[in-house]
């Protein structure tokens, strides 16, 4: 497989810092071993999972998410500010940052490719309806579409709305369920 | 800056491409990428967050729609490298070019020649609170917010050649205060060395008809985090 120009040039400052003792090659393999095996969207799964299952942790959570995750000492966690904003049968939202990629990276890990692609990024905040039908979502259309488009340090996470179906799971079960699209707001669980 | 960075509502990109079962990094220079980034933070070439935004703003913008977000990030590292003076770009060419990269190449780094001057200390103190995570760009003012929830309010229509955060299709139009954060290290000065000159940040609600008129989706609602000073009374 012959190496994208991006991918050379980064080989080239790489091993240009690494020379200079500026880098560690160990870090950078570490660091992609971290990401790439553990850091997730499994953490904002938890808090969705509890959110249904504890009345008083949902309140927390929605009152001032920041303060209710901080008992939890998230790997890479840090967060100045948490917003989470709740699914409702009037409203659905969905969160975008259309100036760079801004994105909770302390309960959903990395974001997604399409997340920092430019059609997602342009198109989210002027249609998203068209956006959430081509990942097979259907928002009714009686239904708000709130777009939370993250313009400064507040991080945004979608709590979606459980499907009745799942009442009588545990909460470890509803955790696996939980889709980091549908924290995004780009899917309605079912 | 009204740059290609600034892509909300623009037309013309298609559709959302999304991938099975991706990882953080599908490939190895992604993951050194990002590394070499945050490393910058604590060798004190980026000096924060907005200066590290507004670099990436900067770079070509033919490479910003083709290289993808660490082509990007790519691009923002090595403009801060260079300006920095850490390295050399006929060096890293010269590099590139031994690893099997064309010489005539499009390069995504923009180092402006004469970059803006961060003060020394405010620099040392950037790279010490990079290092003891996470550096909070929260801060107590004493002047009092000037806008209150539920207050109309309307953005202003200034074009800036700098780093801001209000995008340009959120720009002239007439919102509502949802929330008031408190006050935030303002980007716009941040960005350029000019201090953190805090600012009052509040969630402003925007409807879908007067962000787009007919162009938009119905029962659209947008929200946008605004600093203080791109808000006028309604």
């Amino acid at each position: 497989m012959s190496s994208s120009p991006a991918a050379l040039r980064a080989e080239a400052l790489e091993s240009l810092l690494i020379e200079k003792g500026l880098l560690d090659p160990a870090v950078v393999d570490d660091v992609i071993e971290r990401y790439n095996e553990r850091i997730g969207p499994m953490r904002g799964a938890q808090l969705v999972a509890r959110a249904w299952t504890e009345p008083d942790f949902k309140q927390r959570l929605l009152a001032d998410g920041s303060a209710a995750i901080a008992e939890y000492d998230f790997e890479g966690g840090q967060v100045d500010k948490l917003v989470v904003v709740e699914n409702t049968d009037t409203v659905h939202n969905m969160v975008v940052c259309t100036l760079c990629s801004c994105y909770p990276w302390a309960v959903l890990g990395l974001p997604p490719k399409w997340y920092k692609d430019p059609a997602y990024r342009s198109r989210v905040v002027r249609e998203p309806r068209a956006v959430l039908s081509e990942f097979g979502t259907d928002v009714p259309t009686d239904k708000t579409i709130r777009v939370w488009d993250s313009s400064a340090e507040v991080r945004y996470m979608v709590l979606p709305q459980m499907p009745p179906a799942w009442r009588s799971a545990d909460v470890g079960t509803l955790a696996e369920r939980v889709t980091r699209d549908s924290m995004i707001g780009v899917e309605v669980l079912a | 800056m009204d740059g290609i960075h600034d892509l909300g509502g623009k037309h013309g990109f298609g559709k959302v491409q999304t991938e099975a079962d991706e990882v953080a990094f599908p490939e190895r220079w992604q993951g050194a990428v990002f590394t070499m980034v945050n490393s910058l933070f604590f060798s004190g070439v980026a000096h924060n967050a907005d200066h590290f935004r507004h670099a990436i703003e900067r770079i070509d913008p033919v490479s910003y729609l083709n290289d993808g977000y660490y082509g990007r990030w790519l691009g923002g590292l090595e403009t801060l490298l260079v300006e920095a003076d850490r390295v050399s770009q006929a060096d890293i060419n010269e590099r590139a070019i031994t690893l099997g990269a064309a010489a005539d190449g499009r390069i995504a780094a923009r180092p402006n020649p004469q970059p803006d001057v961060f003060p020394a200390e405010a620099a040392a103190a950037n790279a010490q609170a990079s290092e003891d995570m996470p550096p909070s760009a929260h801060r107590d003012v004493e002047q009092a917010p000037r806008f209150a929830v539920d207050e109309t309010v309307r953005t202003i229509t200034t074009s800036v050649p700098g780093h801001t955060r209000l995008p340009a299709y959120a720009r002239g139009a007439p919102g509502k205060i949802v929330a008031w954060h408190g006050a935030w290290v303002y980007p716009d000065s941040n960005a350029h060395g000019q201090g953190e000159q805090p600012q009052h940040l509040y969630t402003v609600a925007f409807s879908g008809a007067d962000l787009w008129g007919s162009g938009g989706d119905s029962g659209l609602e947008v929200c946008l985090d605004l600093f203080e000073p791109y808000l006028l009374k309604g």
